[in-house]
């Protein structure tokens, strides 16, 4: 009995760490479920360590959660609703940068790096080869010939 | 008293690490052998000493010695013995030890093995990697000296971080550690072939076994910490492109291009310059690694350190190390000849494109993790850059490099022959498909991109092993012929083929486990139970339990298949003392390589329920066997017999006698 007291004392006592999601927060409809969680991963938790409202178990990330759900449920794009929560929040609660102004040479770097290194290796390739294939100068020819003949001779 | 004889020893190794930043490299350039072989002598001392230091400093931890704050921040006295002794790495000041105790181990193990380097080439290797150490000790002694102490003495101490409370802290570090360091010795071996202005097959050939062996244990200190993350974080993640997963990342990838290119100028003297570039990049994103994560910069688990002079003087040594180095490079590399030609349709054609897409892979995970900062600082906006960015961008990369890799070693040297090579992988090409078709049919649901990923995995794992097909003439000679024939084949064969291997294995358990993966929430209390992959998940009781230095609330489940019982879980929630924080302990059950992985929520009030995450993760252990596989495919490659033997020692050339007129 003392034990049943006590455990029931710490579980009250414990307010740690919830579920990343709780039972029944889920919307009812399957496909607007699924909606709502594809989404879930492309926006941050912003109290948290680089963690989506997905993963999160803070209380912030379950209210977000429970606002997007709500906007699904209501029929919303998930642009619209990420329009939302940029207007209300900042880009910074998008996982996923959105191509802009600021973030160009951030979308930009991995291919830039694939094109301006591919062009390196062809040129690099283009240049050894000519290196390679250089033609015997018209000297070299003549004492080619010369040889030639001495050998035969 | 330990303490202050540790931080002496400390700066003992700091006068060797200067001696031998000077005195080898004179001897060198005076070609003088007394002086180079003084670094022998300073390299074991370093490693005598800095040994020291370490042992002091876990001398204190394990006796709970709270006059020296570090373990006064760090440790409890009724912390288990194991988490005393990883503790002491487990904080700032006493990992900032380990790696320079492994670089100056490193330091030292050039010096004993490498008896058959040319003389001055190694007597400048060991100068550069004094460099390196008189840096970070110079860091530890003035900027995070863990020897300090305080009076009066707290009669308790702090305790540790309970998430690194785990046995995965004894493990990860170190082999993180070794990795980062380790890529140290190609840098050396860098920069100090551009001080020679020299440099050649041999050169690739001692560099290899070296960029190896970092390379083998970074992969396994990754992949440890992606699984200790994974059941320790407690909602069953296994990479979360955080950026301080992203700064070991970085120097993996940019050490697996070295290795490769390495692998080219090794044997055909070509991609030199590029070899040695990619050397000194290597190791500066291991240093800039260290920085991002020493310095505070980016906030998480793994920054212990929110001072901003530490974080500054990481940063100059950072700047001194990479800017001297390339600036090194642009002044030398032209004097680095060209070797062997070839056709772009070859085996160092191939190994160019794996170099191209490691590159652009590389650059894409340090511009990820770098843009947020860089840009908060120009312009004060906050942007967050997270796993869908880098599934958007590194993805493709990877796709494209994993296409590749079974036609790599396919191609022979010099001029390959594509269609040749084709012909050979029909059978894992068809295993692919089929693996593919199979995937799509049973799993019917699931992201559209899984199927056709499942098969890549096929294909690389089945293609890899092509190459030993072909070679030991398997199914067209008969076995017993075959078997002899694969004896033969040197080690490095092999290990080439289980490593590639090895990513097909974890890709293969990525796409399942993020793919295929069942889920369920919900309360549950007892006697009613969850269905999850054809098994039944029942709460039996919910208890506490009793540790010396926390507390835990135990849900005990059964898991049932037909009825029968096939194990318990006990999912718990954990308190500790002396901190008040709560942890959640998943509990894993293992059926073949896939898992089912159970977390706690919130219990009742009464205490008769208890919300429950259940999820089944197929063929999620494949994401850690593959790096396994990967690490020991390195390791057969290293015990290749032309490591064993060692290099064939380069001839000298003669000096001409000019005869006097």
């Amino acid at each position: 009995m003392i034990v049943r007291a006590a455990l029931l004392a710490i579980l009250l006592f414990i307010a740690g760490p919830a579920l990343a999601m709780d039972p029944g927060e889920q919307l009812p409809d399957a496909t607007q479920e699924a909606k709502a969680e594809a989404l879930f991963s492309e926006l941050r938790c912003m109290v948290c360590q680089n963690q989506s409202i997905l993963d999160s178990d803070a209380p912030l990330a379950k209210d977000l959660r429970i606002l997007v759900r709500e906007r699904v449920a209501a029929g919303d794009s998930p642009d619209a609703i990420k329009d939302f929560l940029v207007a209300r929040y900042g880009d910074f609660v998008l996982l996923k940068p959105r191509l802009n102004e600021q973030t160009a040479l951030l979308w930009a770097v991995p291919v830039l790096v694939l094109v301006i290194g591919g062009f390196a290796v062809v040129l690099n390739f283009r240049r050894r080869n000519a290196v390679a294939d250089q033609t015997l100068s018209e000297d070299e020819k003549r004492r080619l010939e010369a040889l030639k003949a001495n050998d035969a001779g | 008293m330990i303490a202050e004889a540790g931080h002496f020893a400390l700066v003992l190794a700091l006068a060797l690490a200067l001696i031998q930043s000077v005195v080898p490299l004179w001897g060198a350039r005076r070609n003088d052998n007394v002086l180079m072989s003084t670094a022998d002598g300073t390299a074991i001392g370093q490693l005598a000493f800095v040994s020291l230091a370490f042992g002091a400093l876990t001398a204190a931890y394990v006796s709970s010695d709270f006059s020296v704050v570090n373990v006064v921040d760090n440790s409890h006295s009724a912390k288990p013995l194991i988490y005393k002794i990883s503790g002491v790495w487990g904080n700032h000041e006493g990992s900032m030890l380990l790696w320079v105790l492994i670089l100056v181990l490193v330091g030292a193990a050039v010096s004993l093995f490498g008896g058959n380097l040319p003389r001055t080439l190694k007597a400048n290797v060991l100068a550069v990697q004094a460099w390196i150490a008189t840096a970070f000790l110079l860091f530890l002694l003035i900027a995070s000296n863990p020897f300090a102490r305080v009076d009066p003495a707290p009669f308790e101490g702090k305790d540790l971080n309970p998430l690194l409370q785990d046995p995965g802290l004894a493990i990860h570090p170190p082999l993180l550690y070794v990795g980062y360091v380790g890529f140290s010795v190609a840098f050396s071996f860098a920069v100090a072939a551009l001080i020679e202005g020299r440099i050649d097959a041999a050169w690739a050939r001692w560099v290899r076994p070296w960029t190896l062996t970092a390379w083998l244990f970074l992969t396994l200190g990754i992949a440890m910490g992606s699984y200790w993350a994974y059941y320790e974080l407690g909602w069953g993640g296994f990479w979360f492109w955080d950026p301080v997963e992203n700064a070991s990342l970085m120097p993996w990838l940019a050490g697996t291009a070295l290795l490769h290119s390495a692998l080219v100028m090794e044997k055909r003297e070509a991609l030199k310059v590029w070899t040695v570039l990619l050397a000194i990049l290597t190791f500066s994103l291991s240093l800039l690694g260290t920085f991002l994560v020493r310095s505070g910069v980016l906030t998480s688990v793994h920054a212990f350190a929110v001072d901003p002079m530490r974080g500054l003087f990481i940063l100059i040594i950072l700047a001194v190390f990479v800017g001297g180095s390339l600036a090194l490079f642009a002044l030398r590399a032209r004097d680095l000849k060209q070797g062997g030609l070839f056709a772009p349709v070859s085996r160092e054609g191939a190994l160019v494109l794996n170099n191209l897409l490691l590159t652009a892979a590389t650059a894409t995970v340090l511009v990820g993790t770098l843009y947020p900062l860089a840009l908060e600082a120009l312009n004060g906006n906050k942007i967050s850059v997270g796993a869908p960015y880098f599934n958007a961008t590194f993805g493709p990369l990877a796709v494209a490099l994993l296409c590749a890799v079974p036609f790599g070693p396919l191609l022979a040297w010099k001029r390959g022959d594509l269609v040749w090579a084709v012909q050979r992988l029909w059978i894992a090409a068809g295993l692919a498909a089929l693996a593919a078709a199979a995937a799509a049919f049973m799993a019917g649901q699931g992201s559209v991109l899984a199927a056709p990923v499942a098969g890549l995995a096929i294909f690389v794992i089945v293609g890899s092993f092509a190459e030993l097909v072909e070679r030991t003439a398997l199914f067209r000679v008969p076995l017993g012929n075959s078997l002899r024939r694969a004896s033969g084949l040197p080690r490095s064969a092999w290990g080439g083929a289980l490593a590639h291997a090895g990513l097909g294995v974890a890709l293969l358990g990525i796409v399942a486990a993020t793919a295929w993966s069942e889920e369920h929430i919900d309360m549950v209390g007892k006697g009613k139970p969850i269905e999850i992959a054809g098994r039944s998940l029942t709460l039996d009781d919910i208890f506490l339990r009793e540790a010396p230095n926390h507390q835990d609330v135990v849900a005990r489940f059964a898991v049932r298949k037909d009825g029968l019982v096939q194990t318990m879980m006990e999912p718990a929630k954990r308190t500790f003392r002396t901190r008040q924080m709560t942890t959640t302990e998943a509990a894993l059950a293992t059926f073949g390589f896939s898992q089912l992985y159970v977390s706690l929520g919130e219990v009742a009030p009464d205490g008769s329920a208890v919300a429950v995450r259940a999820q089944w993760k197929p063929l999620v252990l494949l994401i850690w066997l593959g790096p396994v596989l990967m690490a020991f495919g390195g390791m057969l490659s290293l015990t290749d017999r032309r490591y064993r033997v060692g290099a064939p020692r380069p001839a000298r050339r003669a000096a001409v006698a000019v005869p006097a007129e």
